[in-house]
């Protein structure tokens, strides 16, 4: 056991090193704190899920204030699936009180599995869409992005698959205390047909609310521990914002494909202690 | 439609990057400031998070946070920073409500205020 100074000074380091990377990958710093905290420090799950949505929060409001001035994000897209991931991150905060943490391990292993995949596999080619969407049209989501100093206009598609698909993730963010950040992102880029770039930070731009929803219920519940979240949410903060500033001259491949394979055995670790019953 | 003009939409949204960034910053601060009362008041603690007992009711509640936080208790004082930083995102659907109003959005308005509903609603349940 360490003393209180040692403790909190290891978990910023350890939450500093997890928004870095999550920013450089593109996971997020989330999925990387909540294995931390329960399988290295042994933190109860529901302390670290409280302490990790408190982290995802500031990083998504810390970054988008660049991504913003940048013009990529879609504001009138996030709005609108806004209102889906807060129904859905309700729900899951209402469900993680209800679910033993033991099941709670075990989606949380599932989730990090997925996130592993979508860091290692090869980016594919998003099918283009000409026809236009009429409930896309009537919502004004359709926008444009900067490319080579020029705007460049695309089509959204696909609304109520996207809708569905962000319920479902602002579930497992309320339900695991993650941005879901890789679910937002495959649902406006696949489903809807986004560009990667304006998915991702938009993406980014929801998950702040998305988060913000939960928070509070978590916080009623006694999930949100100062002592712990406090070097969490500082440590992630600035291990994010330093991920963001150095990813545009960053060789990120090898990172993710390393990283990505690291990431799916701490999830297989989760889903083993989980069915274990020892989380 | 609302935005049609480039210019509106391009402040509107710089406005929300200040408000999302000072947010973030003012919490981090209050978080910070708290957080070395904290070190410094029960740097003899062992601190053991194995175990589940959630927090007093003095940590839970908004209006008993800020009671602690302005008697400068060290935990509430982070805690306080934290509701800062829950609060941001809100006050930023907050101001876009207000926004699509003053365009005469009707449709975003109902959308966002939907949100803002969703998210007011957390955090004064229970």
């Amino acid at each position: 056991m360490f003393g209180l100074l040692e403790f909190t000074l290891l978990i910023a380091a350890g939450s500093f090193l997890a928004g870095l990377l999550g920013s450089l990958t593109g996971l997020g710093g989330g999925v990387i704190i909540v294995p931390l905290l329960t399988l290295l420090f042994h933190v109860d799950i529901r302390y670290a899920i409280g302490a990790s949505l408190v982290s995802v929060i500031a990083t998504s409001c810390g970054a988008a204030a660049a991504y913003l001035r940048e013009g990529f994000s879609n504001i009138r897209v996030g709005m609108f699936l806004e209102v889906a991931t807060t129904m859905g991150a309700l729900c899951g905060a209402f469900l993680a009180a209800r679910i033993p943490t033991a099941a709670i391990a075990i989606v949380f292993g599932v989730v990090l599995l997925y996130s592993a995949w979508t860091s290692i596999k090869p980016e594919a080619e998003v099918p283009i869409h000409e026809r236009t969407d009429v409930i896309a049209q009537r919502l004004g989501l359709d926008g444009t992005y900067p490319a080579d100093g020029m705007l460049v206009a695309y089509h959204v598609h696909r609304v109520p698959l996207g809708f569905g698909l962000m319920y479902v993730a602002g579930t497992l963010s309320g339900l695991l205390g993650i941005g879901s950040g890789a679910l937002k992102v495959l649902a406006m880029d696949r489903a809807m047909s986004i560009p990667f770039k304006v998915s991702t930070t938009t993406s980014n731009f929801m998950i702040g609310v998305t988060a913000a929803a939960s928070a509070g219920i978590y916080l009623h519940r006694g999930y949100i521990d100062p002592g712990l979240a406090m070097p969490v949410m500082l440590g992630v903060l600035v291990g994010a914002l330093l991920g963001a500033r150095i990813l545009p001259g960053a060789k990120v491949r090898t990172l993710r494909m390393v990283f990505g394979v690291a990431i799916a055995a701490v999830a297989v670790e989760m889903i083993f202690k989980g069915l274990r019953g020892h989380i | 439609m609302a935005f049609a003009h480039g210019i509106s939409e391009k402040r509107f949204e710089s406005l929300i990057g200040v408000m999302l960034r000072g947010g973030v910053i003012l919490a981090a601060v209050v978080v910070l400031a708290g957080g070395c009362l904290y070190l410094a008041k029960f740097g003899e603690l062992r601190p053991d998070y194995r175990i589940f007992r959630r927090e007093p009711g003095d940590l839970r509640f908004v209006r008993a946070i800020a009671a602690d936080a302005a008697g400068r208790h060290a935990r509430g004082l982070i805690q306080f920073g934290l509701l800062i930083l829950i609060a941001t995102p809100v006050a930023r659907v907050a101001f876009s409500v207000i926004a699509y109003i003053s365009e005469r959005d009707w449709l975003y308005t109902a959308i966002t205020l939907l949100v803002l509903g969703i998210l007011l609603y957390s955090l004064t349940s229970a």
